[in-house]
């Protein structure tokens, strides 16, 4: 690691408001030239609004942002580019229609033809190939590459436009576990190189394993900056949430009971019939926690739909409590009565109404019934009510106001009246997608703790999940999907993250890892 | 909720419409002001035009009985997240339905006319509003250019009947014959005597506002309201909680089409006791931003059904008395009310919410 006397990024005081949310309060902390700089915190912490002020995208209300030493003014993207400073999003800025090799090119402006524009762009990149060891097929559309190679396109437009400090924003969100690797091997050699790395995450294993410094934030606040060997994954955490934290769920042993869900040969087309989900069959037993890992868009979103209801099956059959469910308009409410609780992955998308009050979304789906509704159809407003405030308190969503909009409160507190008006309506299968995605930690581990009460109630519950963390937590039993199909079926003594890696990329079981 | 989250949404309520309405106002005096004419006086005469006496008042809630109709019908398509231009059209149909009931019922008494003229407008409504609402449901026609076309329909349709086959034999203008006396509205002028001068006003008044409090018990009080709410805020979460956003369109559409097809109670049975030529006069068009106005609260729609009510009986006061306000003029005031009132409806809100945080 070199040593530069002045840091690569400094930011001193930078505070901001957006209205009467004070998303950051004088943060200040700098990094190294030729180190990886974790910014860790929970959702809502103030990190991408942080990144957001360095990156230009709009101007902070007090404090100063310093490259090498060097105070700068950024107003607006091109000025940090013009400072050296590069941004990887979370979601991808590319035009997927165009080649890499356009990509890159894009808005980086030009002397002379596009022709003469690409050819320079062309000498330039192969040389920051060799330099790196970063290669992209520079002809290839974008659509036509895996995820993780739009990344490493993103990196390189980054250093082609002569970024010393590289900003990443979740980066590891959309990758396998061995396309994460990779990247960290890049990462890596950036560093080597003299180029600055701020990784913006919130899976603490990843900061562990490759940062230098690390820089917590809590509510807007830098906790502190610290040196990565000198800390713990736990006392990070304790850090980010402002007490202990339990990163392990304790769960005992339990055998799995009869099948209360079964699939067989499940297939799902799309509405230009290719078909995303191809030949499902596994059985989920009660008592048991079966676990679907998989990359994001690997056809696990279309089994949760298909098993919810919400979606035609193009061929196969679910057996639901012993009896074979249909499709059709009342698929989802025939499934509801049979005892199927569902909790979608984008819950704001399709388990809330964000507009109503939460009293009106702890019944949603439930609210054709006692006790919500009277004769004649009435809504019973008061038990309406009631319910709301017993379930709050209950499953501890704050603030406990059952009349403010559920669009106000947090993606944590959201889940968990989600969670509540699944789980409380005495389901015998709950199917839930993402459970903790944009959930905070101290949260995470309630709903945890709750979804293994589940099991241990005697309960089937299937959890999808990107999280390997949380798979490897919560799972008895472990499927791992990609490209549409179940590819393998690991026990938890069995799984070694490894092995699902290699089950994720592709590697059939059997055979050896090479 | 707690006490000032109340009264923040009272004041968001209340006060942000008028201070909207007084903008309007203001920015209508100036106009008023640049083509000559004294702006105080103008408005002084607006006000008393529709409000200074009885027989004014009368006129001004005749005609805010049709905007509340249509208002709320075209409030009940927004809360199921569509957007219902067709009202215009609905309203000619239906009251075609109520008109046809009138004709017939020469001898019945009114206690069956009525349930039977209400029946038949909505009806008529109803069924002309059902096949935009289908074909948004299951073929995905946006039930905007639907509706608009409906209207064109339901004008040529009308205009036909009334020329070729409703017409009064022998006679020149395209209208039916007068509908007998006894399947006329009970007018204000029996119930109130000289209260309600000479106006048109009648019971359809009352049917209006029973209208309004039933759609604000059937959208905020029953699960087929929930479930509308739902399906209009988020069809991916209505399907997900067992709705069918796509059977919530066609009834939501119906619902819509019925209330706007009441218009003729009021304006045909109500008042000019024949069928004729385009009646509904814009009212479904007026309609849209009544309901926009009133923001698509049933209490709302009725309090904004009388502003503009206001805005047509005292605006032709105002151009009686004024030669050079003309009838474009109140156009103008309108179109003034509708901008601050609602495209820019948060105008003050801002200004307003930092003047209530300042003072505790």
């Amino acid at each position: 690691m070199s040593s530069a006397s002045a840091p690569a990024l400094a930011l001193r005081g930078i505070d901001k408001r957006f209205g009467a949310v004070h998303a950051n309060r004088a943060v200040s902390f700098s990094a190294a030239a030729g180190s990886i700089h974790g910014l860790v915190g929970e959702n809502g912490a103030g990190k991408s609004t942080l990144m957001n002020i360095v990156y230009g995208y709009y101007p902070p209300d007090a404090g100063e942002i310093e490259v090498g030493g060097k105070r700068v003014t950024i107003r607006r993207p091109s000025d940090a580019i013009a400072a050296g400073i590069g941004m990887v999003h979370q979601h991808f800025m590319l035009v997927e229609n165009f080649t890499v090799l356009e990509n890159i090119v894009l808005g980086s402006g030009g002397r002379g033809g596009m022709r003469a524009e690409l050819n320079r762009a062309r000498t330039e990149l192969a040389r920051i190939g060799r330099d790196y060891g970063l290669e992209a097929p520079l002809d290839e559309p974008i659509e036509e590459l895996p995820v993780g190679v739009q990344q490493r396109v993103e990196i390189l437009k980054a250093l082609y436009r002569e970024a010393r400090i590289l900003i990443l924003d979740e980066p590891t969100a959309v990758l396998t576990p061995r396309e994460a690797d990779q990247l960290f091997l890049l990462l890596d050699r950036l560093r080597a190189e003299g180029k600055t790395v701020i990784l913006v995450t919130h899976k603490l294993r990843e900061v562990m394993a490759i940062t230098d410094q690390v820089t917590v934030l809590r509510q807007g606040q830098v906790v502190s900056t610290l040196a990565t060997r000198e800390t713990s994954p736990s006392d990070l955490a304790e850090k980010m949430v402002g007490r202990a934290v339990a990163l392990r769920v304790e769960k005992k042993p339990r055998s799995p009971g009869p099948v209360a869900l079964s699939v067989e040969g499940l297939e799902v087309r799309d509405r230009w019939g290719v078909v995303r989900l191809r030949d499902a069959s596994f059985e989920l037993r009660q008592g048991e926690i079966v676990a679907i890992a998989g990359v994001a868009g690997n056809g696990q979103s279309e089994l949760l739909s298909a098993l919810a209801g919400l979606c035609q099956a193009s061929a196969g059959k679910i057996v639901l409590q012993g009896r074979e469910v249909g499709g059709g308009e009342t698929a989802a409410v025939e499934r509801r009565r049979l005892g199927l609780a569902y909790v979608p992955e984008d819950r704001l998308k399709e388990a809330i109404v964000g507009r109503f009050a939460a009293e009106d979304n702890a019944v949603l789906g439930r609210h054709d019934g006692r006790p919500c509704t009277g004769r004649f159809g009435f809504l019973d407003r008061a038990a309406i009510r009631r319910g709301c405030e017993q379930k709050m308190a209950d499953w501890d969503v704050r603030p406990a106001e059952p009349e403010r909009r559920m669009g106000a409160f947090s993606g944590g507190n959201q889940q968990k009246l989600v969670l509540a008006r699944e789980i409380e309506a005495g389901p015998a299968v709950l199917i839930i997608g993402q459970p903790t995605r944009g959930v905070d930690i101290g949260a995470i581990e309630f709903i945890h703790r709750r979804l293994v009460e589940l099991r241990d109630a005697g309960k089937a519950v299937l959890v999808v999940s990107v999280e390997m963390d949380e798979i490897m937590g919560l799972a008895d039993r472990i499927l791992v999907m990609t490209g549409g199909s179940i590819v393998g079926q690991l026990t938890r003594a069995e799984a070694t993250e490894e092995r699902i890696g290699l089950l994720m990329a592709g590697v059939p079981a059997g055979s050896p890892s090479a | 909720m707690n006490a000032p989250a109340k009264s923040r949404t009272a004041v968001e309520s209340v006060l942000l419409p008028l201070l909207n309405l007084a903008a309007a106002l203001l920015i209508s005096g100036l106009v008023i002001k640049l083509i000559g004419e004294q702006p105080w006086r103008a408005f002084r005469l607006l006000v008393t035009g529709a409000f200074g006496t009885g027989e004014n008042l009368g006129y001004t809630l005749y005609y805010a009985t049709n905007f509340i109709f249509t208002g709320l019908s075209v409030a009940v398509a927004y809360h199921a997240g569509l957007f219902n231009i067709g009202a215009e059209g609905q309203a000619y149909i239906g009251g075609l339905g109520s008109g046809l009931v009138c004709l017939a019922a020469g001898h019945w008494p009114f206690a069956l006319v009525l349930p039977a003229a209400i029946v038949a407008g909505a009806f008529g409504g109803a069924a002309w509003a059902f096949i935009p609402g289908y074909l948004q449901a299951r073929r995905g026609s946006h039930v905007v250019i639907t509706t608009i076309m409906f209207n064109f329909l339901a004008s040529a349709l009308m205009t036909y009947l009334l020329v070729h086959v409703l017409i009064e034999p022998g006679q020149q203008t395209p209208q039916s014959r007068a509908f007998a006396p006894n399947t006329w509205m009970p007018s204000a002028k029996g119930a109130l005597g000289s209260l309600a001068g000479d106006s048109p006003l009648n019971l359809a008044f009352v049917l209006a506002l029973l209208a309004a409090l039933g759609t604000w018990v059937y959208l905020w009080k029953t699960r087929w309201g929930f479930a509308l709410r739902v399906a209009g805020e988020n069809p991916a979460a209505a399907r997900y909680a067992g709705i069918s956003p796509e059977r919530i369109t066609i009834v939501a559409m119906l619902l819509s089409g019925g209330l706007a097809g009441c218009l003729g109670l009021n304006e045909l049975m109500g008042s000019q006791h024949v069928v004729s030529l385009d009646f509904p006069a814009g009212a479904g068009f007026v309609g849209i931003a009544v309901a926009l106005m009133g923001r698509n609260r049933p209490l709302g729609i009725v309090l904004a059904a009388v502003l503009f009510g206001a805005l047509v009986q005292g605006g032709s006061e105002l151009s009686f008395d004024m030669p050079h306000v003309t009838r474009d003029l109140v156009v103008v005031i309108q179109g003034l009310v509708i901008l601050f009132c609602g495209a820019l409806e948060n105008l003050f809100k801002r200004p307003l919410a930092l003047l209530w945080r300042r003072t505790p």
